[in-house]
């Protein structure tokens, strides 16, 4: 067994501590576009993060290969490729392999080499599972088993990239300005604990699901202590690689909608829970005791993805920033508003979620605020674009 | 010598006292010194009244107050209540000869029993200097990173639910379709532990109810039944089945929010119980279901429980009487094999498993047994809730952890180290008077508590004790909310389980790697 912990946790610290900016946009009506304005986004937001971590997930890339399940792996030498590449024609079927394209950016060192795989699993003997738990299983077995391989992304129709960088450079070195999506998720980091490792930078990935993550969870022990009964194995020893296991547990294996989910990782308080009716107070009740190892306290904001949807969150009494916005078909989330009113300065609505409840967009439908969490759509142009 | 005064207690009559009740001079050394600063004794005859075990007597000849050292237990009773403070009571200055391997208490023992030839019997929980983990575990704060939370501005939330869990739950069109085993709300993470009414006072036991109703938590009838005028307090009564099945009937099963199988007791683990005759007045007797005045005496096993099928048949006998209604608790002590035993009682079907360490209360015991038997709770819960985690069952069963919760900081300790819930009992007994002088088996108890001497029970006023155990509780419960805060969460259920909150300091790696916690620093 190889262990990610040294690689992501260094001095082997309870977690890794870090603060983060989170960049969400999303085209309801499914059609895909270029990553420009996020890139802008994310520069504007330069402040919260330090180079050391930044990353992508963007859906709606390969529509030429969408029934297969696109594998982003990260190779750190020649050899664990071979390795990789020798399971992965034992377990699947590879319909196309390829080195993700790069270019020379200024800034980037020390990139491993990533390869894409587009593979179907394998029609499998007695003991099936279904092919989204065989390719779960068969990351999962990579992750910790191959040395030098880590399964970045494993969904249909999108994929990750992430790197040690700042976004900008991230987006350069792996062109993503050559790529359109319809929706795309990006993340920079500041971790205060952690040597820089690829692997470790956000968006964290399982199947389509993807997590960009700010936040620092006080409960991460609690957490970890009840995924890991459940069988997850937390080896980065990070808030997001809880945040993605709670993700695949309720919402892709349970199959638990994105609002019971909110309701489960940051759940109403028991005063708000007892005035409550009886169904909603018995359902809230169970969802507390059932799954209250699962309750993330502490600050946090997310930004969860899939091929269908982008969801937002913020912890149960909002200790970290998230603003939510829509103009025409665009959804956007932001850690701050400015860097969506940079990219967007009309808004049809923008306002601040109330911690603990999620904002869903759909493909085909938008979410509308609360109407006493609307805020004025023409304010104050950001500084940044008036400086300019 | 003269005969002792009788004592004028007011209202019912000490019995006269013979000169043959007096016991031969023992050659023991006293335990304790009883002085009394003539200066300031006024004879008002208060210590002779409240001393149960007739220390104090009136010598007439003289006119003094007198007293027989050797007879006192140094409970503190008498020098509390003299209105002048003329009475100092502390362990005998005059020892035997210092030695390393035979101490005063060993030599002490040896004579008891030469003289006896019984069981040395003690009562109360373990008292040698045996390591306390709790004290050696450190607590985290967060600092920077995360922010503190200041729970007199921000809601903290305590509230805990006892039984099984479920692997997930189903939702249909917004409404819960899972149906959820039996779940006990508690306010806060802490019950009272079993102690039966026999072992303790009627009002003892009522007083522990009604502070269980008021906190919105649970008392435990322990082995002794639940008497009729306490039916009333059936929400919040965790009834107990044991070895003696003492009370045990279809109303008393199904009179109680959590039916507890006692297999063990951490004081005592491995043996029965035993209540003398004496204490089985009238009113014991009916809630016993046995004769009065005679002794009753719980088996050391559960005739019913030679295996761990033979506990699963009676946790689904009483399943099958309540209905499925209640969840069912199963008590056992610290044992060496602690995590073993644990997993087969999930198996088993028990919805709550409680875990008695090694320095846990007890109405009477085997000297012998209570100091040398058993594990100490932090060892057992650790390790008992890592299996239950390896084997993927934890959820299926809420583990309460007793027997040593001494403060609030034990509380968030043993919560971070997988309990769902603590159970106090010696710590509800200090608060309600007592004063640790383990004398629990003799029924003479001088605070009121271990006893069913009327002219005793009454020092108890339940309502002032209902209060103080109030008090208390919510003293601790404000104490977690404030170390909740400091880590950053304001829920327990965040605490729980998360042994990276705890450091250890001065432990040996494999007390660490039990524990599961990282040394302090790292
Ligand atoms: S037994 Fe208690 S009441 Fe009696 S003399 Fe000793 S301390 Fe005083
Ligand atoms: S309950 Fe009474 S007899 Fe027992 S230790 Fe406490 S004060 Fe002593």
């Amino acid at each position: 067994m190889k262990d990610l912990q040294r690689l992501n946790n260094p001095y082997c610290d309870d977690k890794v501590l870090c603060s983060c900016a989170i960049f969400g946009m999303m085209d309801s009506t499914g059609k895909v576009f270029s990553g420009e304005p996020v890139f802008r986004a994310m520069i504007n937001m330069q402040e919260r993060g330090n180079g050391l971590g930044a990353g992508f997930a963007l859906y709606g890339i390969y529509p030429e290969h969408q029934d297969y399940y696109a594998l982003h792996i990260m190779f750190t030498n020649r050899d664990c490729r071979h390795d990789t590449e020798r399971f992965l024609e034992t377990a699947f079927q590879v319909e196309r392999s390829e080195e993700v394209p790069t270019r020379k950016t200024a800034g980037i060192s020390g990139e491993p080499l990533v390869y894409r795989y587009f593979v179907r699993p394998k029609p499998q003997g007695t003991n099936f599972v279904n092919d989204d738990d065989f390719v779960v299983q068969s990351s999962l077995k990579i992750n910790s088993e191959l040395d030098g391989a880590f399964v970045v992304s494993s969904g249909k129709n999108m994929g990750v990239f992430k790197g040690v960088g700042y976004p900008e450079q991230i987006a350069e070195y792996f062109r993503l300005d050559d790529y359109k999506a319809y929706i795309w998720t990006a993340h920079s980091r500041f971790p205060t604990n952690s040597q820089a490792w690829w692997g470790g930078a956000h968006p964290f990935c399982m199947l389509d699901w993807s997590v960009v993550h700010n936040g620092e969870l006080s409960s991460y022990g609690a957490n970890r202590a009840f995924l890991e009964t459940i069988g997850y194995k937390c080896t980065l020893f990070t808030d997001t690689e809880v945040m993605s296991y709670a993700v695949d547990l309720i919402m892709r294996r349970q199959k638990l909608p994105p609002e019971i989910f909110a309701k489960i990782v940051a759940p109403p308080l028991w005063e708000e829970i007892d005035r409550m009716s009886e169904d909603e107070k018995e359902l809230h009740t169970a969802l507390r005791s059932v799954y209250g190892g699962l309750l993330m306290n502490g600050p946090f904001s997310v930004v969860i993805a899939n091929n269908n949807q982008m969801i937002a969150l913020t912890d149960r009494i909002r200790l970290r920033p998230l603003t939510a916005a829509t103009r025409g078909n665009f959804l956007y989330f932001s850690s701050e508003e400015a860097s969506i009113r940079l990219v967007s300065p009309e808004l049809d609505n923008v306002w601040t979620p109330m911690g603990g409840m999620p904002v869903v967009g759909k493909i085909g439908s938008l979410p509308k605020p609360d109407d006493s969490r609307k805020r004025n759509t023409s304010a104050a142009r950001p500084m940044a674009e008036v400086a300019r | 010598m003269n005969a002792p005064r009788n004592n004028s207690r007011n209202a019912i009559q000490a019995p006269q006292r013979k000169a043959s009740d007096f016991r031969i001079r023992s050659n023991r050394l006293a335990e304790f010194s009883v002085e009394r600063d003539y200066d300031k004794c006024i004879k008002c005859e208060v210590c002779i009244r409240q001393c149960s075990f007739d220390v104090h007597y009136y010598e007439e000849e003289e006119d003094l107050i007198k007293h027989r050292s050797e007879d006192c237990v140094g409970c503190q009773r008498c020098a509390v209540l003299c209105p002048t403070d003329a009475l100092t009571i502390r362990p005998n200055p005059a020892q035997y000869r210092a030695h390393g391997s035979w101490s005063s208490e060993h030599v002490k023992d040896i004579n008891l029993q030469a003289e006896t030839g019984g069981v040395v019997l003690t009562g109360a929980g373990n008292d040698k200097p045996m390591p306390v983990y709790w004290d050696k575990l450190l607590i985290n704060a967060s600092q920077v990173t995360n922010p503190s939370i200041d729970p007199l501005r921000e809601p903290m939330e305590l509230r805990t639910f006892l039984g099984a869990k479920p692997d997930g739950v189903e939702i249909e069109n917004g409404k819960l379709v899972t149906s959820m085993p039996p779940q006990v709300q508690i306010e806060t993470p802490i019950l009272f532990s079993a102690i039966s009414y026999g072992a303790i006072s009627y009002n003892v036991q009522k007083a522990l109810a009604e502070a269980a109703v008021e906190l919105g938590t649970l008392f435990n009838t322990g082995e002794g039944g639940l008497h009729p005028d306490f039916y009333k307090y059936r929400d919040h009564a965790i009834v107990q089945v044991a070895s003696g099945r003492f009370g045990v009937h279809p109303d008393y099963l199904n009179a109680a929010r959590i039916v507890e199988i006692k297999i063990g007791q951490g004081a005592k683990p491995g043996i029965g119980g035993h209540l003398a005759g004496e204490k089985v007045s009238e009113s014991v007797s009916i809630t016993r279901m046995i004769p009065a005045g005679t002794d009753a005496i719980s088996p050391a096993p559960q005739h019913d429980i030679y295996s761990i099928e033979d506990l699963r048949m009676l946790v689904y006998a009483i399943k099958e009487a309540t209905n499925y209604r209640v969840p069912v608790s199963v008590k056992i002590a610290a044992v060496h094999n602690a995590a073993a035993i644990a997993s087969g009682i999930v198996r088993a079907g028990a919805d709550v498993i409680a875990i008695d360490g090694f320095r846990g209360g007890t109405g009477a015991a085997p000297k012998v047994i209570r100091d040398n038997v058993g594990l100490p709770i932090e060892f057992a819960l650790a390790s008992v809730d890592k299996r239950l985690r390896d084997e993927g069952i934890r959820n299926r069963v809420t583990l309460i952890a007793g027997g040593g919760i001494r403060s609030a900081g034990d509380v968030v300790k043993a919560i971070a180290l997988g309990a769902d819930a603590v159970y106090i009992g010696t710590a509800a007994l200090i608060a309600v008077g007592c004063t640790l002088c383990q004398k629990c088996y003799s029924g003479k108890c001088n605070w009121g508590i271990a006893t069913q001497d009327p002219y005793l029970a009454k020092r108890v006023n339940p309502d002032i004790a209902r209060k103080r155990l109030v008090n208390l509780v919510k003293g601790w419960s404000h104490e977690i909310k404030e170390m909740l805060g400091g880590m950053g969460i304001n829920s327990i259920e965040s605490l729980r389980g998360s042994r990276s909150q705890l450091r250890g300091i001065g432990l040996t790696t494999e007390e660490l790697n039990v524990l599961g916690v990282a040394p302090a620093g790292n």
